[in-house]
C-alpha cells in the first residue's frame, strides 16, 4: 500500500511537472474555455438569446452550467492524450518494465485531469461571479457541481483512455476526438435549452449524458436546492451508470494492449 | 563446468492472429555474459525480448528469469531486471535527474537511496553537468546514456538492452560499447537486440541469430564463423576459360575445403591458409593460370548470417511484423 501510493505520488507528479514545464499550453488550457465560451459566446448571444426561452435572467448565467460541463468534457476526452504519446515514444513501456501496480500509471492520469479539471471549474465558476452570476446553493452547491464535474470527467477520461489504447496512431486518436466533441455539445442543454431545440435534435440530446450533468448544474446555479436535488439525485444515478461502462471498456482495452 | 543460467526460454511461441512472431524458440542465457539476439527488423527480436521484460505474454512456451517465470511472477521478475527501451523513450518536458527520481519512486528506493544511486549513474555516464536540463535540449547519444541509466537504477541483474546503438553517430556507438562491457566487468548479464553485425560481432559473447520468429544458429562469434567451414581464398583469374580445369584440379586436395566458381574465378574454402595457399599457387603454375587478383578472408559474422538466412541483413524480408 506504501509503494501504491510512492508510485501513483511520482507518477502524478511527472503529469504536474510537465504541465508547469509547458506554461504556454497550461495558459491555455486553463483560460481557453472561459474566454472562447463563456466570455465571447455568452456576451455574444446575451441580445440574441432571449431569457424566456432560456428560464434565466441572462445567457451568460444560463451558459455557465453548459461551460462547466464542456470543459469537463473536453479534458475528459483529451485526458488520454499524453498516455498515447507514452505509449508511442516506448516510456509506457519502460514504466511497466519496473515493479509497478498495474493500474498505479492509469490512476495518476485520473488524479491529474480530475485535479486540472476541478480548478478550471473553479475558475470558470469565479469568472462567471464576476458577471454576475453568484451560484443560488453556495458554496455547497459548487462542492456539487464539482462531485458531478468529476463523476461525468471520470467516465470520459477512460473513453479517452480506451481510445489511447486501441488506436493505432495519434492521428487516428485526434480525428475521432474532434468529431466526438462538437456534436456532443451542440446535442445537448450546453447552448439553448431541449425545448427550444428541433424535434430531432432534442431527441438526440436527451441520450447524451452531457445534457443529464448540464440539466442538474444549471439549477444549482440559476434557482436553489428544491429545484436542483431531483435533477442531482438523477443525475448520479445516471453517471453511475456512465462511468462503469466506460471503465469496463477502458480496463477491456487497457488489458488488450499491455498483455 | 556448468555455468549458472541467467535467462531459461522453453518453447516460446507468440501469434499475433496468423502471424507467428515468436515460433518454438528455446535458449539459455549465461550469468555474466553479454547475449545477442540478431536478426534483421520483423525477425521476432523485440517480441522475445519484451516477452522477457513481462510485457508481453507467450502465446506457449515459457520463459524464467533467474528462475522466476516471466508470467506467473512477473513481479519478481521486474525487480531483477531493467530495461532500456529502442530509442526516444524519453519525457523531453523532465530533465535527466527528473527521469531517474521517477524512476526511483517506481522502484521503490528511499529518498536517500535514490539520490545516492542518481548522483552515482549520472558520473557513470558522464551527464552530471547536463543533469537539470530538460531532456529536449539531449543530444541524440545524450539521450541514449540517459536511457542507460535509467535501464541501471534498479541496480539489475539482467540489463536489457534494445537495439543500443540504433541511429547513432559513431563516436556515441562506441561509448555505448564501452558501457556494456563496462557493465559485464561488474559480473552483469546483459541481453541486447541488434540488426548490426559488427556491433553483435565486437559486443557479444554468445548470440543467437534470429529470422522468421525461430533460431537459425547460436553459439560465440568465433564458434559460428569456424562451424562456416574456414578461411576464403577468392582468385581472379586472367583466363576466364580456365576456372573449371583449375576448379577440378584443385578440388579435394588437402586443406582444401569446397570450391565454388565465381564469375571472374573461384572462390576456395581452406582450412589452413599455411598449407592450402602453396597448393593452390603451385596449381596455378602446373596448369599456366595467370593470377590477376588474390584475396584472402576470415569467414566475417555476414556470411555466418547469409549462409543461415540465406540473404544478407539488409535485404528487406518478405513478411515484416508489426511494430507493435
Amino acid at each position: 500500500m506504501e509503494h501504491y501510493w510512492q508510485e501513483i505520488s511520482a507518477l502524478t507528479m511527472r503529469w504536474v511537472r510537465r504541465l508547469s514545464r509547458e506554461k504556454f499550453s497550461m495558459l491555455f488550457t486553463l483560460v481557453q474555455p472561459m474566454l472562447f465560451w463563456l466570455i465571447f459566446f455568452g456576451n455574444l448571444f446575451q441580445r440574441a438569446a432571449d431569457t424566456q426561452v432560456m428560464q434565466a435572467p441572462n445567457y451568460i448565467s444560463f451558459l455557465a452550467a453548459g461551460v462547466v460541463i464542456m470543459t469537463v468534457l473536453n479534458n475528459g476526452l483529451a485526458g488520454g492524450v499524453d498516455l498515447l504519446f507514452d505509449k508511442e515514444n516506448g516510456f509506457l513501456e519502460r514504466l511497466m518494465s519496473t515493479p509497478i501496480h498495474r493500474t498505479s500509471v492509469i490512476l495518476s492520469r485520473f488524479i491529474f485531469v480530475m485535479a486540472i479539471t476541478s480548478m478550471q471549474v473553479l475558475v470558470i465558476l469565479g469568472v462567471s461571479y464576476l458577471f454576475g452570476v453568484h451560484p443560488a446553493t453556495g458554496i455547497l452547491g459548487v462542492a456539487t457541481i464539482l462531485l458531478i464535474g468529476m463523476m461525468f470527467g471520470v467516465g470520459l477520461t477512460a473513453i479517452s483512455m480506451a481510445m489511447a489504447f486501441s488506436v493505432k496512431s495519434h492521428g487516428d486518436f485526434f480525428s475521432v476526438l474532434g468529431f466526438l466533441s462538437l456534436p456532443m455539445i451542440f446535442l445537448s442543454s450546453a447552448l439553448v435549452p431541449l425545448n427550444a431545440m428541433p424535434g430531432w435534435m432534442s431527441f438526440l440530446a436527451q441520450f447524451n449524458p452531457m445534457t443529464w450533468a448540464i440539466d442538474a448544474v444549471r439549477p444549482l446555479i440559476l434557482s436553489g436546492w428544491t429545484e436542483a436535488l431531483p435533477h442531482v439525485g438523477m443525475v448520479i444515478l445516471v453517471m453511475l451508470v456512465f462511468d462503469a461502462l466506460c471503465l469496463y471498456g477502458g480496463a477491456k482495452a487497457f488489458r488488450r494492449a499491455m498483455g | 563446468m556448468d555455468r549458472m543460467i541467467a535467462i531459461d526460454v522453453n518453447r516460446l511461441c507468440k501469434t499475433y492472429d496468423s502471424h507467428k512472431a515468436v515460433d518454438d524458440l528455446s535458449f539459455q542465457v549465461y550469468a555474466g555474459e553479454i547475449f545477442g539476439l540478431l536478426g534483421p527488423n520483423g525477425a521476432g527480436k523485440s517480441t522475445t525480448l519484451r516477452t522477457l521484460i513481462t510485457l508481453l505474454h507467450p502465446t506457449s512456451g515459457t520463459a524464467t528469469i533467474m528462475g522466476h517465470d516471466t508470467v506467473r511472477e512477473a513481479d519478481t521478475v521486474r525487480t531483477l531486471i531493467g530495461y532500456v527501451p529502442q530509442e526516444r523513450a524519453i519525457d523531453r518536458f523532465l530533465t535527466g535527474r527528473e527521469h531517474l527520481q521517477l524512476l526511483g519512486a517506481l522502484y521503490h528506493l528511499t529518498k536517500d537511496e535514490a539520490t545516492k544511486r542518481i548522483n552515482e549513474l549520472l558520473k557513470l555516464v558522464d551527464l552530471e553537468d547536463h543533469a537539470d536540463r530538460p531532456a529536449k535540449t539531449y543530444s541524440g547519444g545524450m539521450k541514449r546514456k540517459l536511457d542507460i541509466a535509467c535501464g541501471l537504477l534498479p541496480n539489475p541483474k539482467i540489463l536489457f538492452l534494445d537495439e543500443p546503438t540504433l541511429g547513432l553517430d559513431v563516436q556515441s556507438r562506441l561509448r555505448i560499447w564501452d558501457y556494456v562491457r563496462m557493465l559485464k566487468a561488474r559480473g552483469m548479464t546483459v541481453v541486447m537486440t541488434t540488426n548490426y553485425l559488427d556491433e553483435a560481432d565486437q559486443l557479444c559473447d554468445r548470440l543467437a541469430i534470429i529470422d522468421g520468429g525461430k533460431i537459425k544458429t547460436l553459439g560465440s562469434p568465433v564458434e559460428l564463423k569456424i562451424a562456416l567451414g574456414g578461411d576464403i581464398v577468392s582468385l581472379t583469374l586472367k583466363e576466364l576459360d580456365r576456372i573449371p580445369s583449375f576448379e577440378i584440379d584443385i578440388k579435394g586436395r588437402p586443406a582444401i575445403k569446397s570450391v565454388r566458381t565465381t564469375t571472374k574465378g573461384l572462390d576456395i574454402r581452406v582450412e589452413s591458409p599455411e598449407k592450402a595457399l602453396p597448393a593452390i599457387l603451385e596449381a596455378a603454375n602446373r596448369l599456366g593460370c595467370s593470377i590477376e587478383f588474390i584475396q584472402y578472408n576470415r569467414p566475417r559474422l555476414d556470411d555466418v548470417f547469409i549462409a543461415h538466412t540465406g540473404r544478407s541483413i539488409t535485404e528487406s524480408i518478405p513478411e515484416t511484423e508489426s511494430a507493435s
